[in-house]
Parts: C-alpha cells; sequence; structure tokens
C-alpha cells in the first residue's frame, strides 16, 4: 500500500531515527526517536512526499512511564490519497519541542490546544497561549493527575472554578483500573476513583 | 365595585371599561409581552430557536423579540452549558437587564450541569444568578419551554408590584 | 438653491469630528471592538477581538473556549457505549452523522467495520445524510437570517421540523438521538418510516428550489457574497479545512469517495466543487450537497436489504456477543448471553490495544475520532479532531481587509458550531 511506501522512504532517509513501520487495522504508524528533529521529518514529508495536509495533532499522558508526554502527527497527502501517523515522545522534565507551524499553518491551533489541555511547549509557535481555558488557569486539565471533577482556582476579574459534585451523578469507571470491581461504572466520590 | 376576580367588568354599568387593582393590571401587560433574552450557548438553543420557529409559534406568548439586547429584556432564558469561561459574561449580561427580570434556566445542563461533571463547567446557573424557572430535559421539547413560559407567566401574575416599591429617602448633601 | 451656512458647533462632542481632522495623531488610532460571547450572529459563543480602522478590519483575534465542556476528559472515565450521548452534543445541529462516526471510529477499533449488516450500513447512511440536509438547512437558514433574508430561515426550520419528526420516530429524541450502537444501531426502522422519508424528500426539494429563488439570483444577496474572503487552494489546504470550506475552494475531497466506508461506494451521487473559493461559493456547495443528499436517501430507500419493512428479518447488528448486547428473551434463560450482558454493561466493550484514527465527512467537515486503546472498555485517550475548530483558525488570516459587517456574512458562510469546536 502506498502508505507503507511512504513511511519506507522516511526510515531510508533518517535511518535509525524512525522506528520500523508498525501496523494496525491498516493504518502505518512509525516513531521519531529525537523529538527535536520532527521540523526535518515533517518538512521532508510535505515537500517530497507531498504530505500537504496536517490532519491533527494529539497528545498522549503516559502517566507513570517515561517519557510522559507521546506527541501523534497525523499526515495526509491530498493528491495521493496517503495518510501517515507520525508519533514522537517527550519527557516530562524537557516538555517541550519545536513547533510545525512553519511547514502547516493548521497546527497553530492544535498546538495551542495541547499547550492548554497537557502543558506541553512548542518552542518557535507564535503565539503560544491558552485556547479552551482561560488565562491563568493554573492547571492543564488533559493530564492523568488532574481529577475529572477539577479543582478550585480563582482569577479574579475572569473565572473561578470549583469541583464539580461527582457523588450522585454519571457512573464513571476508573481508567485503566487494576481489576474489574473498580473497573465498573458506578457513582464515585470527588475524593478518588478506589472509593 | 366589589368583585373576587382580579379584574371586574359589568358591560351594563361602566361600558367598556375594566376595574382591577394597579398590581393585576401591571402584571398582565408584563406577563403577556416577556421579551426574551436568549442566552443561547448550546444545543438547547438550538430548541429556543425552534420554539421560535413557525411550528411552536412563541409569538403567540408575544415573545418573539429575541433581541440580543440586556437593555430592552425581560427575561433571560439561559439555553445550553454554561461554563466558568462564560460564567462571568452571563452574570455580566444579567447585570445589565432592567428590573423587573426573570430567568429561566432551560435545560439539564443550565439548571443542574446537566451529564457534564467535568472540571470547566459550572454545575448551574442559579450559582450565579437567581433562577425563576427551571426547565428539565436534555434538550427540552419547544412544547416544555412554552410550559416554562406559561409557569413563568403564572408566577409574573401574582407578584406584588407596588408592594415591593421601598419609600426614597433623600439624599444628605 | 440655498446656500450652504457655515455652521459653529458649541458642544465638544459635535467638535470631535472637526477635531479629528486636525489632530494628526488622533487619526492613526485603531478602534479594539469586542464582538463578544453573547451575540446574535456569532452562532455559538465565539468571541473574536477585532482591531478597526474605520470600518475596515486589520486585525481578528479568535476566542474560543466558551463552550469547552471537558468531552475528552470525559470519555477517559467513561465506556465506549456510555460516550456515545456526549458526540451527540458535539455538532449538535447534525447529531445522526456524530454518532454514525463515533460508532464506526470504534468499531475501525475493534476490526469489525466490514462485518456490519447490509441493513444498518443503508440506515447508518441514510441518518449520516438526514443528517446532513438537517445541518445545511439551518446553516443556510442561519446564514440568510444574519443577512437579513428572514424568510429563509423559517423556510428552513419547518423542513428541520420534518427532519425532526424522522430522527423522533427512529430514536425517540428529536435531536441528540443517541442512536447508533458499537456494532449496530439501536434498533431497527419503525413501520412507514421509509414512506415518511420517502415524502420528506418529495416535499424538501421545492423548498430548497424556493429558497435558491430567493436568494441565488437576489442581487443583495450576490453583491453581499461575491468576492468575500476568497480563500485560495493551498491556504485551504494549509490551514487544514474541511467539508464544503475546502470544497468551495475547488479542491476535490470528499472522504465518502476518497475513503469510503459504510456503502458509499454502491451509491452514486456527485460532489459540488466551488470555483474561487468566496463566500457565495460556499454557499452554492451546501445548496448542491443538499439535492445530492436527497439523490443518495432516494437511492438507499430504494436498495435497502429487507426492504421497508424488513420481512425478511435482515440483522442491523453485528452477531457478536461481545460486543452487542444480547437480546432480552436470551439473557434472561440463557447462562452465555447473561455473561456477555453483564460483561458489556459493567465493563463495555473490551477493544484491543491499539491506536486508530477515522475522520468521517460531518456536514461541517471531517469529523476525526483519535482513539488511543490500551486494551478494556474505556479509551486510553479520545481525541476529537473537531471541523469547526480548524475551521476557525482562518479567521485571523481572512477578516482583515474585510468591513466590520462582511463578518457577518463570512461567519455564516464558514458554518461552525461552538459545541464541536469547544468540545
Amino acid at each position: 500500500m502506498p502508505a507503507l511506501e511512504f513511511a519506507q522512504k522516511i526510515k531510508a532517509k533518517f535511518g535509525d531515527l524512525i522506528s520500523e513501520p508498525a501496523e494496525f487495522r491498516g493504518e502505518i504508524t512509525i516513531q521519531l526517536g529525537d523529538a527535536e528533529r520532527i521540523v526535518e521529518v515533517c518538512e521532508f514529508a510535505r515537500r517530497e512526499l507531498d504530505f500537504n495536509y496536517l490532519v491533527d495533532i494529539s497528545s498522549v499522558d503516559n502517566y507513570g512511564e517515561d517519557p510522559r508526554w507521546t506527541v501523534v502527527y497525523h499526515l495526509r497527502g491530498l493528491a495521493h490519497g496517503g495518510e501517515l501517523r507520525l508519533k514522537t515522545s517527550v519527557s516530562e522534565e524537557k516538555s517541550e519541542l519545536p513547533s510545525v507551524t512553519t511547514v502547516w499553518k493548521t497546527a497553530n491551533w492544535h498546538e495551542r490546544e495541547i499547550y492548554d489541555m497537557m502543558g506541553i511547549r512548542f518552542r518557535g509557535h507564535p503565539d503560544l497561549r491558552r485556547i479552551l481555558m482561560w488565562e491563568g488557569y493554573p492547571y492543564f486539565p488533559l493530564r492523568k493527575d488532574f481529577p475529572l471533577a477539577g479543582k478550585s482556582t480563582d482569577v479574579p476579574g475572569v473565572a473561578f472554578t470549583k469541583p464539580a459534585p461527582l457523588e450522585g451523578g454519571p457512573f464513571v469507571t476508573a481508567p485503566g483500573g487494576k481489576d474489574a470491581i473498580e473497573r465498573e461504572p458506578h457513582v464515585r466520590n470527588p475524593e478518588g476513583p478506589s472509593s | 365595585m366589589q368583585t373576587q376576580s382580579e379584574i371586574g367588568y359589568d358591560s351594563k354599568i361602566e361600558g367598556d371599561m375594566i376595574v382591577t387593582r394597579v398590581d393585576a393590571a401591571l402584571n398582565w401587560f408584563r406577563k403577556n409581552s416577556i421579551w426574551p433574552m436568549p442566552m443561547g450557548l448550546a444545543c438547547c438553543a438550538i430548541e429556543l430557536m425552534a420554539a421560535g420557529a413557525s411550528r411552536f409559534d412563541i409569538s403567540r406568548f408575544g415573545s418573539e423579540v429575541m433581541r440580543f439586547s440586556p437593555r430592552q429584556s425581560d427575561c433571560m432564558i439561559v439555553a445550553g452549558t454554561v461554563t466558568y469561561k462564560m460564567a462571568g459574561a452571563v452574570k455580566r449580561i444579567y447585570d445589565q437587564m432592567p428590573e423587573p427580570k426573570w430567568v429561566i434556566a432551560m435545560g439539564a445542563c443550565a439548571s443542574t450541569g446537566g451529564m457534564y461533571r467535568s472540571y470547566s463547567v459550572l454545575q448551574g446557573v442559579d450559582n450565579i444568578i437567581p433562577v425563576d424557572v427551571y426547565v428539565s430535559g436534555c434538550p427540552p421539547r419547544p412544547e416544555a419551554l412554552l410550559d416554562a413560559l406559561m409557569k413563568l407567566q403564572n408566577k409574573i401574575s401574582k407578584e406584588p408590584v407596588l408592594g415591593r416599591l421601598t419609600a426614597v429617602t433623600a439624599v444628605k448633601s | 438653491m440655498t446656500d450652504v451656512r457655515k455652521t459653529e458647533f458649541h458642544e465638544p462632542a459635535a467638535r470631535a469630528a472637526q477635531a479629528a481632522e486636525e489632530l494628526q495623531d488622533v487619526q492613526g488610532e485603531r478602534m479594539v471592538l469586542n464582538m463578544g460571547p453573547s451575540h446574535p450572529a456569532t452562532h455559538g459563543v465565539l468571541r473574536i477581538v477585532l482591531e478597526l480602522d474605520g470600518e475596515v478590519i486589520t486585525k481578528a483575534d479568535p476566542d474560543v473556549g466558551y463552550l469547552h465542556r471537558g468531552d475528552e476528559k470525559i470519555a477517559e472515565n467513561m465506556t465506549y457505549t456510555q460516550f456515545i450521548p456526549y458526540t451527540d452534543r458535539l455538532d449538535y445541529l447534525a447529531p445522526l452523522a456524530n454518532n454514525v462516526a463515533y460508532a464506526l471510529a470504534v468499531e475501525k477499533l475493534l476490526g469489525i467495520e466490514k462485518d456490519l449488516p447490509p441493513r444498518c450500513q443503508y440506515i447508518r447512511v441514510m441518518c449520516a445524510e438526514l443528517a446532513r440536509i438537517s445541518s445545511h438547512l439551518l446553516g443556510i437558514g442561519a446564514f440568510a437570517m444574519d443577512l437579513g433574508a428572514v424568510t429563509v430561515f423559517l423556510l428552513t426550520f419547518n423542513e428541520r421540523e420534518k427532519i425532526y419528526n424522522l430522527a423522533e420516530a427512529i430514536s425517540g429524541a428529536r435531536f441528540t438521538t443517541t442512536y447508533t450502537r458499537i456494532g449496530g444501531v439501536m434498533r431497527d426502522l419503525p413501520p412507514g418510516w421509509t414512506e415518511q422519508c420517502r415524502k420528506f424528500c418529495n416535499e424538501v426539494i421545492p423548498v430548497l428550489n424556493e429558497v435558491e429563488t430567493l436568494l441565488t439570483r437576489n442581487r443583495i444577496w450576490v453583491d453581499r457574497l461575491r468576492n468575500l474572503a476568497v480563500i485560495s487552494k493551498e491556504e485551504s489546504i494549509d490551514y487544514g479545512l474541511s467539508g464544503p470550506n475546502l470544497r468551495g475552494s475547488g479542491i476535490e475531497w470528499d472522504l465518502r469517495k476518497a475513503q469510503p466506508y459504510l456503502c458509499y461506494k454502491d451509491l452514486e451521487f456527485d460532489i459540488p466543487i466551488g470555483s474561487i473559493g468566496d463566500c457565495y461559493d460556499r454557499y452554492l456547495v451546501r445548496m448542491e450537497e443538499m439535492r445530492q443528499s436527497v439523490h443518495i436517501l432516494y437511492q438507499c430507500l430504494d436498495k435497502i436489504p429487507g426492504g421497508a419493512d424488513n420481512k425478511s428479518n435482515e440483522p442491523v447488528n453485528v452477531a457478536d456477543g461481545k460486543i452487542v448486547l444480547p437480546p432480552k428473551q436470551k439473557v434472561m434463560t440463557k447462562m452465555e448471553e447473561l455473561i456477555h450482558q453483564f460483561m458489556l454493561v459493567t465493563e463495555g466493550v473490551n477493544c484491543p490495544p491499539g491506536e486508530i484514527y477515522f475522520g468521517h465527512e460531518n456536514p461541517k467537515g471531517e469529523l476525526g475520532f483519535y482513539i488511543n486503546s490500551r486494551g478494556g472498555g474505556t479509551p486510553y485517550r479520545l481525541k476529537i479532531r473537531a471541523p469547526s475548530f480548524v475551521n476557525l483558525s482562518i479567521i485571523s488570516k481572512i477578516f482583515p481587509g474585510c468591513l466590520v459587517s462582511d463578518t457577518v456574512a463570512i461567519l455564516g458562510s464558514l458554518d461552525f458550531v461552538m459545541g464541536e469546536c469547544d468540545r
């Protein structure tokens, strides 16, 4: 399939930096070893392999593992229709990688959202500020150690938050819970999942 | 003329004249022309628009004037999820409405936060403004909104208007 | 002819205009105007901070997030089936399409998207196309109302009420249907639904013709929209636009044709493409897409396996007890079905570890779900690639140079929805 050839071309150009292409459900994923070289790889993908459409950038919080952050880029070429997933990892101490806004302009807002939700900074981003939460909000909500109910904050003149009452609320599960008893969706108290 | 009801009317004696209390008359004027300030935030706004469209005509109740100007409206219909980011704007717009004003919290999200028990959703708009009528549903049917409007009309008709006026004290100069 | 008298004004406010001509340093000042979150023409809670030089916009900075409800975090705490109602409320103008998109994404993760029974696929296609008509009707209705043509709003809402009747018959709720499930749909079509749908298709075409008569060749409409906010081909690809916005700029990309899913391969339809990418093109693309959707609906109604009332008892769900809830009669009497029911409700559909991305052609653009699963019944990370979020990022590029009154036209032509943008 053409996506595999593109992945192999990238591997041929960058060598050990790129992992072997993995395939799952018809999609090809390649991992980039060093997050600092992401702009080079993306530029190669755009200029040489005609991946001119950046579909999405996501971030995953591997809580408890190191490196903690995984940033996932979904590339697509409209002319040839091939799709590719490019993943790279960033450790928690660093929490920073170069921005790809010079390659695709749509990365601007995606990276702002990742900064807002996860706290990963993008070096070279023209305007890195919060986009979904307000300026001055002290936490990064999508991290695994941030509770669903939220924490109390107060930015006077802008917004305040209070933790949402989860008791009597929707039946939520504990993601990645140890056993079936913990994973069963039931009412949880806001103190923690294991109650 | 002694009468049990609010409005006394006897065409043989007075002709085309109605005798009533000032309170009742003021309430009658107010409840039949409630101009809503639609705070349409999310999905309930679409049902609010459907209530204003031709099938569930909200104009029957005198409320088709959905101007987005708080200075000219009587009732704020909070339709949709109020997030903490939006809460400041909702409060500011509520403060800009002149008295008498009422609030209808339309939908589950506006009443109690709905199914969004999360870090960014205000759990009920009654945390920041006083609500008169809560409408349940996700989203409530337009008929439910019209029912809420009728309940609000009942509430308005019972308000003691003149009894609420307080004496104006002289300003010390 | 009277002679014009030169009037001297005494009030400072009246002399301000003269003063502006005299004072050079005041002339270059830009005014910052807040097009606030509560605004009749922003189609939801969008705040745009405009910097104006007279009537001309010099800078525009959209501020989103006023409807951020934390869907992605909620998804990490819910099973896959529990999350379906939240997908309704993403693009709340076309909830059936969101349901179909999410169900297809989870089925791709499970690897069963090719095993869906054909009747289920046709039902889902009909739902998605009805949602497309519904969303475009509202998009054009609200667009026209903002520009002053209020009649179009009432006409399109009338047709949407018919779609609401269809959705209510099929699922119980007018919109926010929560109709699809992992591995199938909630229940089969009720009797008489296909006749109702056919009647709706017959009635919507004259209404579309009437809207065209009112708007398409209307002098005011064309003058307001022609050559406004032209998005070139390179810009639209660079900014990641999708859906009618991308096709309005001339790019031929429709996920139903490029990466066909469900039974779109068996259906004949065209994709309207614009020529220059201005607001008028996007409006025309949406009008034509509605007609194509009606064409698809006619074909589905004719071709649906099992016919209108499913006399041959075609299944609508995948026949796997580990994915779809078994029928209640068996649950109460047989052990295996009882166990399946228990596991599905308490733990959710057990998905293999892995990650997928699935993009669906929603009326607003490409709605994508990136699911990163580590096994079990809840996703480890669910990212929703919202078309409206990406479409809004182009505002800071196309607003500068337009007049203030053009903002309404541009926002209407982009047709975004804040529930999807902010999630």
